[in-house]
């Protein structure tokens, strides 16, 4: 199969570093897409129709269609309206977006020169999360590069449009990666998401219309204007167009990430991944991001990867971060580490979160450290089933979710911690599995 | 309108409405913690999830906007079970030891869980601690039983105007707290003890005092500024234990200031006189009441035989009850003298005889202008409400403006402010009454007319004419302002050419209700100043400390103190008096009577005594009546306050809500009040420091200055002299210095405080404190010097 990729084109990982420059980027075929629209004066509602022809779906986990998304912006708003991209990307197993900002920054600034042409937007923020601190310096280089050259500011490549964009760091907070919280937190205030509705696109930042999108969904924009969505959507499957790219981390041999057309099999992604380590055998994966549900190796090796099959086999993809486990891993550990982070990342802006993540990460670390008891599985599911749906954001169902897969798809695992108060995969063999890795060619 | 269904039940609700307005609208109850009429919506506790037909999630009822045709079921089983989540999730780290917490008993938490909470918890973890916090005098803190609604934080930011409290950290480890080594300080903070669902924050003053269900409510009024809050005063035992809002939409909605709800401590103080005194050889005696009445006619008889009934004089106190202030201008007028007032830190009188100064509108209205001009204000803390209620019209899209001596922040978004000297507030008034007759084409005084204009005061005038609800308010600076006139004049042109409301912010609880009682002098009559400045033989004071509460402490002090004989009813041992009264006589504090106040809108509000009268304590209206049967006056056989009220206020109309028919603000006279009866005088004022006053909002009335919670706050901090850098500069002192301040015959030392708000050349220095009785007025030239 003759898959050029997309986002990576050009991008080698020995040089990358030295090669996101604006001069390398333009050598690359880069701010085409931008000098196309002035050149060619596509309008902007022709922008739209093309990325909704692409089928452009968000990158960030929840899977939008993107063209509509931007197609809810008001038209005749006489405010200002604002463009943000939403790189906080903070999720375990996600590291997608740091590659693209680390690598390849003219993109996503290109897709959002675009976004905010076809949306009327003359303002827009890249929420880059806090603990990735170098790409945000870089991001702002890569600012002051696009700047100078007139890719953005007053009066974009001598047309009327203009469009300003800044860098705006986080200080880590996973919660800041849903939009409404990036939203509080550029605003200066504690980043806690917002009910909903309004939805941002009426009342987005500072109030006024606002769309938000993935870094990654930016970077594919570019290439949709060159080539047309029609060869994007032809690129995936139907209603999943396009690349994706895919952190696969784990017990694998070459973990990193890597650009596919989407409805790739797993196991081709597996093998490109270089399998599993050590010779052991596959035992779960978590194909979307730590809240996307696990599947045991027997589904998730029948699956594409696409949001339209990883959905039917009972999981999301997510923001595509492939967590790769094999049978040395103990679900019970793995599990309770999940919910240790949601406990940590919980706002506590909302009484099921706030009171409800304490508690799974509670009942799950007992289970894992011998004192868990026989209706305690019974318990998780019951606190589950009470905080998902009932909360502001998204953040008490990705708490809930990982606990009610574990527990469905391996449930012997947990009654036999809880009866024996120790682990069924031997603490040798969890050893072995654990060992800091060294890559046999590399 | 929304056609929709609750339960069953079809309603009609306009757009734009929420579920819970809806079920509130029909009377149905939906479970709730952070959801509150009067603030922003928080959505975060997920108390109030309800079944939305074709939603696949329980939806908030507090945030889900109503659409056409929604059906809504409040207790269903989908709705019931994600009620009985939430609340499995609020106890699992609450504690739940009702018995010992202060809130038991009153506690919305408490009460839902007897409704939805489960007998036993699943929860077998420790449970949070979370440390308590320091909010000030008033307000105890028990964090750990905090459920995080944010009611608190949302108040301090959208009704108090200032974000003093917040949520910092995440998840379970969230805490409210205010600003690291801050108190929370705002003048409305005791509302968010009544706002806190759970026992988190409770009054300081009165934890672990009582329970709920052992007080007795009773309604009453407040007896501290123009606004007249009804209260809820709570007791026990013949005693005040607390004081709580009694909501009324029309006046304080459902908030309080502090200052109503904490001055009840001092009804309990020490300091109460529970027995007449006199002066015997310089002792004071306790004396039986006979005893004392029979001296006090004894001795007002001799004077007015002696050296004319014109050489007694009666100071009464804005603070009194319409009642008591008829009865004591009877008694005075009876005796044959016209020397009567209770406008005691008024020191221009040349308006009087022009009318009834009052709000001149509804204070409910106020929230519908959208232009204001507050002329001489310290309004926060002059007027608390009223303040707040111009806050929220602000946040509507009104503009407020303000002319006054020291720009202090009232916390709401001003569209112009002009900051001058006290003796340059006329010019600046006239300047924007010649503005705003430019605009409008009307042709004014000429002194007017020869003014140069200022940026400021021509955003003023161009701000007041831009709207069509247009208001002008004299605040308490104004009103006693040396030359309160001329302000008021200018402010009544300036009404007349712009359309506006014109009305002043009463100053007391019964600032109006004098005027109706007329407490005032007549015509052959003395005026307050006038009584202190031409010493007396014989005073009548009620409720008032005269050397704190007068405009001249200095002349009033000297005045009563060579007087033959100053009769003093009070709730309390005045310490000043106990120097220059002869006779001290209990009466009662506004708890311990029945009475009625008018507040600012000219709304009559009567109550009842909460609680029975402490010691020998009498309603003053009873002892000025029995004042009068010893005296042989005619007219004074009334059995009740009732009868009393009646007679002020006309038989026909016993009890008529308003009084505003006979209250005036005289618009249509200001052309020739102009030209006739007030010159415009737009001197230049003193060659040299000014003195700017403000009654601090803790030693305003004889009561709050006895309130020991009150007067820990930062608001009741010791007067101090505040200067802008460029008289601190100007008078070769720096800030923390002490300095000796000079003011006509007196002086006070006092600290130089910094406060970049003030115009050159002010001084500011409170009023109403005993640190400053010894300084002449409160305004005038003043000098500076270090020590």
């Amino acid at each position: 199969m003759s898959f050029q990729p997309i986002l990576t084109a050009g991008l080698d990982p020995a040089t990358g570093d030295a090669t996101w420059h604006l001069d390398d980027y333009v050598k690359r075929g880069g701010y085409a897409a931008l000098k196309k629209i002035f050149a060619e004066n596509i309008t902007p509602e022709a922008v739209i129709a093309e990325v909704k022809k692409s089928s452009l779906r968000g990158r960030g986990g929840a899977g939008f269609p993107s063209g509509l998304k931007w197609s809810f912006m008001p038209k005749a708003y006489a405010g200002a309206k604002y463009l943000c991209c939403n790189s906080d990307e903070g999720e375990p197993g996600t590291f997608k977006d740091r590659d693209l900002l680390r690598y390849n920054p003219h993109q996503v600034i290109e897709g959002m020169a675009i976004a905010a042409y076809a949306m009327g937007t003359e303002r827009g923020y890249n929420y880059i999360h806090g603990e990735v601190w170098e790409l945000y310096d870089r991001f702002e280089q890569a600012l002051a590069e696009a700047r100078a050259a007139g890719y953005i500011g007053q009066n974009i490549l001598g047309s009327n449009f203009s469009f300003e964009l800044f860098a705006h760091h986080g200080y880590g907070a996973y919660i800041c990666g849903e939009e409404t919280a990036l939203l509080d937190s550029i605003e200066g205030k504690k980043g806690q998401p917002r009910y909903k509705p309004p939805f941002p696109a009426s009342f987005g930042l500072y109030g006024k219309p606002t769309t938000i999108n993935n870094t990654e969904t930016f970077a594919a924009v570019p290439w949709i204007i060159n080539n047309g969505g029609d060869k994007y959507l032809e690129l995936g499957k139907p209603n999943n167009g396009g690349s994706k790219l895919f952190s696969v981390s784990g017990h694998v041999v070459r973990p990193g990430n890597y650009e596919v057309p989407m409805g790739l099999p797993f196991a081709e992604l597996l093998k490109m991944a270089g399998g599993i380590r050590g010779g052991r055998r596959l035992k779960a994966c978590i194909p979307g991001g730590s809240s996307a549900p696990v599947l045991p190796a027997e589904i998730v090796m029948e699956c594409t990867m696409d949001y339209d099959s990883i959905a039917k086999a009972g999981s999301m993809l997510g923001s595509g971060a492939v967590i790769v486990m094999d049978e040395s891993t103990c679900m019970v550990r793995a599990l309770e580490r999940l919910s240790y982070f949601y406990f940590e990342e919980s706002c506590g802006q909302c009484t099921p979160c706030r009171e409800g993540t304490g508690w799974l990460y509670r009942v799950v670390h007992r289970i894992e450290h011998g004192q868990g008891r026989p209706d305690d599985l019974d318990l998780l599911n019951s606190v589950t089933d009470n905080i998902m749906g009932r909360t502001i954001c998204a953040l008490g169902d990705a708490a809930s979710l990982p606990v009610r897969s574990f527990i469905k798809h391996f449930a012997a695992e947990f009654e036999y911690h809880i009866e024996h108060k120790k682990c069924l995969v031997p603490p040798e063999v969890q050893k072995e599995g654990s060992k800091i890795y060294v890559r046999p060619s590399c | 309108m929304l056609d929709i269904e609750i339960d069953g039940k079809a309603l009609q609700v306009v757009e734009g409405s929420t579920i819970i307005d809806a079920a509130h609208q029909l009377g149905t109850y939906i479970p709730h913690f952070c959801y509150h009429k009067k603030l922003s919506i928080a959505a975060n506790c997920r108390m109030c999830l309800v079944q939305v037909e074709k939603a696949p999630k329980p939806m908030p009822a507090c945030a889900t906007p109503v659409t056409n045709g929604m059906k809504v079921q409040t207790h269903s089983e989908q709705a019931v079970k994600a009620q009985k989540g939430v609340m499995e999730f609020l106890l699992i780290n609450h504690p739940l030891d009702c018995p010992i917490c202060d809130q038991g008993g009153e506690c919305l938490l408490q009460d839902l869980a007897v409704g939805y909470g489960a007998s036993a918890s699943r929860y077998q973890e420790e449970k949070r601690v979370v440390m308590n916090k320091n909010l000030g005098p008033l307000v105890a803190t028990d964090m750990t039983r905090c459920i995080n609604c944010t009611r608190c934080v949302r108040f301090t930011q959208e009704i108090a105007g200032l974000m003093e409290l917040g949520q910092a950290y995440r998840g379970e480890h969230a805490e409210i707290m205010s600003f690291i080594g801050q108190t929370v300080d705002s003048e409305l903070s005791g509302n968010i003890i009544d706002l806190c669902p759970v026992g988190a924050l409770t009054s300081k003053p009165f934890r672990f005092s009582a329970r709920t269900w052992e007080l007795a409510r009773r309604k009453s009024v407040s007896p501290h500024d123009g606004l007249g809050s009804p209260l809820i005063v709570q007791t026990k035992h013949d005693k005040v234990m607390r004081v709580l809002p009694l909501e009324n939409e029309e006046i304080n909605e459902c908030w309080l200031s502090d200052k109503d709800r904490f001055s009840y401590e001092a009804l309990n103080s020490p300091e109460r006189l529970t027995r007449p005194m006199l002066k015997h050889g310089g002792q004071w005696i306790e004396v039986e009441w006979q005893q004392a009445l029979d001296y006090v006619a004894h001795a007002f008889k001799d004077i007015a035989k002696n050296h004319g009934a014109a050489a007694l004089g009666a100071l009464l106190s804005p603070h009194a009850t319409l009642e008591e202030l008829h009865l004591g201008q009877k008694l005075m007028r009876g005796l044959g003298s016209g020397n009567v007032d209770f406008r005691l830190r008024q020191s221009d009188f040349s308006q009087d005889g022009q009318g009834t100064p009052w709000l001149g509108m509804k204070i409910a209205e106020i929230g519908s202008l959208d232009r204001v001009l507050v002329v001489g204000s310290f309004l926060r803390k002059d007027h608390p409400l009223i303040a707040q209620r111009l806050r929220q019209a602000v946040k509507r899209g009104a503009q407020v403006s303000l002319v006054h001596s020291a720009d202090d922040d009232q916390l709401l978004k001003a569209h112009a402010k002009a900051i001058v000297l006290p003796s340059q507030l006329p010019q600046l008034l006239a300047q924007v009454v010649k503005c705003a007759a430019e605009l409008k084409g009307v042709s004014v005084d000429a002194a007017i007319t020869a003014l140069a204009v200022s940026e400021k005061a021509k955003a003023i005038a161009e701000s007041l004419l831009s709207g069509t609800r247009a208001a002008i308010f004299l605040g308490n600076f104004a009103q006693q302002h040396e030359q309160a006139a001329t302000l008021q004049a200018l402010a009544q042109l300036l009404a007349k050419i712009t359309g506006a409301n014109f009305g002043f912010l009463g100053e007391a609880a019964n600032s109006v209700g004098g005027y109706v009682a007329n407490a005032l002098p007549g015509a052959d009559g003395l005026n307050a100043g006038q009584m202190l400045a031409e010493p007396r033989h014989g005073y009548l004071i009620l409720n008032a400390e005269v050397e704190l509460d007068s405009a001249r402490p200095l002349q009033a002090l000297a005045a009563l103190k060579q007087a033959a004989t100053v009769v003093l009813l009070s709730p309390f041992k005045l310490p000043g008096a106990l120097d220059y009264a002869d006779v001290l006589l209990p009466v009662s504090p506004f708890s311990e009577t029945s009475g009625s106040f008018i507040n600012t809108e000219g709304r009559v509000q009567s109550f009842n005594a909460v609680v029975r009268p402490l010691g020998e304590t009498r309603p003053a209206w009873k002892v000025l009546r029995v004042l009068g049967n010893l005296l042989n006056l005619p007219g004074f056989d009334q059995d009740s306050s009732e009868q009393v009220r009646a007679e002020v206020l006309g038989a026909a109309t016993p009890t008529p809500e308003f009084v505003t028919d006979r209250l005036a603000n005289p618009l249509s006279d200001v052309a020739n009040n102009v030209a006739n009866n007030v010159a415009i005088k737009l001197d230049a004022g003193p060659n040299g420091l000014e003195r700017v006053a403000d009654v601090a909002i803790y030693s305003a009335d004889v009561l709050v200055r006895r309130a020991p919670s009150l007067q820990k706050t930062r608001d009741a901090a010791s007067p101090a002299a505040r200067m802008n850098a460029v008289t601190l500069q100007q008078c070769g002192v720096s800030a923390g210095q002490e300095l000796r301040v000079r003011q006509g015959e007196g002086q006070a030392q006092l600290f130089a405080v910094l406060d970049a708000g003030l115009p050159d050349g002010a001084v500011r220095i409170a009023a109403a404190h005993p640190k400053v009785a010894g300084l002449a007025a409160m305004h005038g030239a003043i000098t500076v010097e270090a020590l």
